[in-house]
């Protein structure tokens, strides 16, 4: 992840950002209180490059979405924007960066403001941020921008009202108020969610075919991994605030190194009554973010988890295999198959196959 | 052939609105064994939960069922059971709102598991305090009866015993769903409707849950009608798949049948629409064209017409019938026969 590329348009580095909670249920007088919700991740995404970001609810894939687009201020760590570090931006130079930098987010009902029609809607980030030289121009832009979204012919939803679109077509009202500003970045927070299969698979390839026309990266997020596959030319798998895995979404899906990536895709639902799923498992749930495991948060989960290693010292990504990231201190042997798992996590797969049989 | 647990026919349930109808279900028939899942699986507001719903009569003071409907449980027509015919609607049936002998067999012989359960807890008791209290509100059990059948569903559905003194906000989302599933089992039933039931979980956690289900499912040989939007979960779980859109069942069949078979077009479209992880090579998905219909004002003839690939003038005009294109396996379509066959649903998959 060093080396120098001049097609890199986001650089992140030791990114965090620490939520205080104030008072309340957790009343501990004089300490304050944080919720770890992204804790030093480092990626690159490269000039018209898709980067997916998995993981389950709260791992900090949305927290992570917001401090690119600066809507959060990062704790601590880099945010390098054309080899420029945005991070602590303010400001007039804050509004520049917000205007090469556009987020769409899950819910098209709650994104747009329901009493704008289609046309002010997507104009009103060309005034914000005063582009256009007449109002004329401004409609042309606004035109552009909805073909792009495949809204055609675009005259005809100018005047509409959200509840006059149905939920494809928001989200690609939502699209299409992305691109107007010709964005060098876009950060998707579960932009097909909210949608259903058989206009989902249309506005997961209208960014697809935007992304090659104009070269846009995307971050990517999404908790469901087979749309992620879909979509993304890497994948970086969350937990707990930290990048565990990062590599080819084709190598994540098929040749997962870290546990829990592991459990993660064994348990995804495959269209195919003739797929066999074997269920690699992990036990309990996702501990609180607050009370984070020492070591590796992982660990309390983890089939392979070794005291005195695992949970004592936390495991940095390292770079098993060319451009495949494994966050794990057993992570040659387990790219090379040669991992026990420990006495305690035994019993619990021993357990678990014997109901499955 | 063994004989039906249950054998809904021609089940018409519309809502009344202000100025029209709702046709949300619509001459809509399957059989369920004992014992057997079936998958009930379309797109958000194609009918599903009316349909399950319909079942057990637990609709919204709006619906009414089409003269005619049946819903025939181990011999026992519900329709016929606790409706009456409206006064206000020829042709149609109201429901009796507090039918005394269906309460029975509510909560007796059908359990369900509702859509967005995981806040169906009361906050204020206890979670297997409300487990008891149901099975001690059906059946003639003590205390201590009640408390050790919920030890044992703890067991079953895998949340540890000692939370059973918990309240519904020291859960997970995960175990709140766990323990719907306890209680949907608590009284021994011979049908489980389960509408969404992990729908609002994790991947983790829903895989675990669905083979939890499937476990419980075999052991107990409780039939069980698994409505989902996601057509991943009815290949693992179901035996059988009935397929709805806007309102119609368009396509039923074993699992295999409608996976690898695809007899109606909209399956298909639905099955290369939807990303497979396992696939070798990613391929291009299908959008399918246009969203489906306002089901107050549903199209004339075939329902999917408007964005069929192989509309005619005849599915614009005349609703198509339901075609038993092999053993078991139906579609509602005018080309069923032709395109039977031709399809692609199985390669979509390889
Ligand atoms: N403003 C905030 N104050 C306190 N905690 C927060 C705040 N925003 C997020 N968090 C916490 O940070 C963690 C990460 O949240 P985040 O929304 O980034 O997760 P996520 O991966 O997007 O989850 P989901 O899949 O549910 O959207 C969670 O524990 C969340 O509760
Ligand atoms: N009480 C009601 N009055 C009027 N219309 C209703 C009522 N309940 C449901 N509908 C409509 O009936 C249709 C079927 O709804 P239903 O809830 O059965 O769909 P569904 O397939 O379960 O959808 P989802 O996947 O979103 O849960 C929808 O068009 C819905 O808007
Ligand atoms: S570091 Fe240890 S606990 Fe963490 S994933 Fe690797 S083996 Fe498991
Ligand atoms: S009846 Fe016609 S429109 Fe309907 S699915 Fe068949 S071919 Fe398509
Ligand atoms: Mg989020
Ligand atoms: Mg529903």
């Amino acid at each position: 992840m060093s080396e120098e590329n001049n097609d890199v348009v986001i650089r992140v580095r030791n990114l965090k950002k620490y939520f205080e909670l104030h008072a309340g249920m957790f009343k501990f007088w004089g300490e304050p209180i944080y919720v770890k919700a992204v804790d030093g991740i480092d990626f690159d995404i490269h000039k018209g490059e898709i980067l997916g970001l998995v993981g389950e609810s709260g791992c900090g894939k949305t927290t992570t979405g917001r401090l690119l687009t600066r809507l959060e201020d990062p704790t601590e760590g880099n945010i390098l924007f054309e080899g420029e570090d945005i991070a602590k931006l303010k400001g007039k130079e804050l509004k520049s960066y917000r205007r090469n930098v556009q987020m769409i987010f899950q819910d098209p009902y709650e994104s747009l403001n329901p009493r704008f029609t289609v046309q002010k809607t997507v104009m009103e980030p060309l005034i914000i941020h005063g582009i256009g030289e007449s109002y004329d121009e401004r409609v042309e832009m606004v035109i552009k921008a909805l073909e792009d979204a495949e809204l055609r012919p675009a005259e005809e939803y100018l005047d509409r009202f959200p509840h006059e679109l149905s939920g494809g077509q928001r989200q690609r009202v939502a699209i299409a108020r992305a691109l107007v500003l010709r964005p060098k970045f876009i950060v998707a927070d579960e932009p097909v969610s909210m949608l259903d299969v058989s206009i989902r698979a249309g506005v997961m390839n209208l960014m697809l075919d935007l992304r090659d026309k104009y070269n846009i990266p995307f971050l990517f997020i999404t908790h469901d991994i087979a749309v992620s596959r879909y979509m993304s030319d890497k994948m970086a798998v969350m937990y707990l605030g930290k990048i565990v895995e990062m590599a080819d979404s084709d190598e994540i899906v098929f040749n997962p190194m870290h546990p829990y990536t592991k459990a993660l895709i064994s348990a995804v639902p495959v269209p195919d009554p003739d797929h066999k799923h074997g269920r690699v498992q992990i036990k309990g749930e996702i501990p609180s973010p607050i009370n984070l495991p020492p070591g590796c948060r992982f660990w309390p989960r983890c089939p392979y988890a070794k005291k005195g290693i695992c949970d004592v010292k936390e495991p940095p990504l390292v770079e098993v295999e060319p451009g495949h990231y494994v966050a794990c201190h057993f992570a040659e042997q387990l790219a090379a198959g040669e991992l026990e798992t420990g006495e305690e996590a035994k019993e619990v797969i021993e357990e678990s196959e014997k109901i499955e049989s | 052939m063994a004989k039906n647990l249950l054998d809904v026919r021609n089940l018409s349930i519309h809502y009344k609105i202000q100025g029209g109808w709702v046709y949300a279900v619509d001459d809509v028939s399957f059989t369920l064994e004992k014992g057997e899942t079936m998958g009930l699986v379309g797109e958000s507001g194609c009918g599903k939960t009316t349909t399950g719903y319909g079942i057990t009569q637990l609709l919204a003071s709006n619906a009414y069922l089409k003269e005619g409907s049946k819903v025939i449980f181990d011999g026992k027509d519900f329709v016929q059971m606790s409706t009456v015919p409206s006064k206000e609607y020829k042709g149609y049936r109201k429901i009796v709102e507090y039918h005394p002998e269906m309460r029975e067999y509510r909560w007796k012989r059908i359990s369900m598991i509702f859509q967005g359960a995981m806040n169906a807890f009361n906050p204020v008791f206890k979670v297997g305090d409300q487990i008891i209290e149901a099975i001690k509100a059906h059946e003639d059990v003590t205390d201590e009866e009640a408390r050790k059948r919920v030890e044992e569903l703890y067991k079953l559905v895998g949340i540890p015993v000692d939370r059973i003194d918990n309240y519904p906000h020291e859960y997970s989302g995960g175990m709140k769903q766990r323990a719907m599933i306890a209680m949907a089992l608590a009284l021994n039933p011979d049908l489980i409707i389960a509408d969404e039931p992990t729908t609002a979980l994790d991947v983790v956690t829903q895989d675990r849950i669905l083979g939890e289900m499937a476990k419980l499912q075999k052991r107990e040989k409780v039939a069980m009608i698994l409505i989902t939007h996601d057509v991943s979960v009815v290949a693992e779980m179901a035996h059988k798949i009935a397929v709805m859109y806007a309102g119609h069942l368009v396509e039923t069949g074993t699992t295999r049948q409608v996976f690898k078979e695809t007899a109606h077009p909209y399956m298909e479209a639905l099955l290369a629409a939807f990303p497979n992880i396992k696939k070798e090579k990613k391929e291009r998905l299908k959008a399918i064209p246009g969203s489906p219909p306002d089901l107050a004002n549903p199209p004339k003839g075939c329902r999917f017409a408007p964005r069929c690939p192989y509309a005619k003038d005849i599915c614009l005009e005349e609703e198509p019938p339901v075609v038993e294109v092999a053993p078991g396996h139906y579609s509602k379509c005018h080309f069923a026969e032709e395109l039977y066959g031709e399809l692609g649903g199985g390669e979509s998959n390889e």
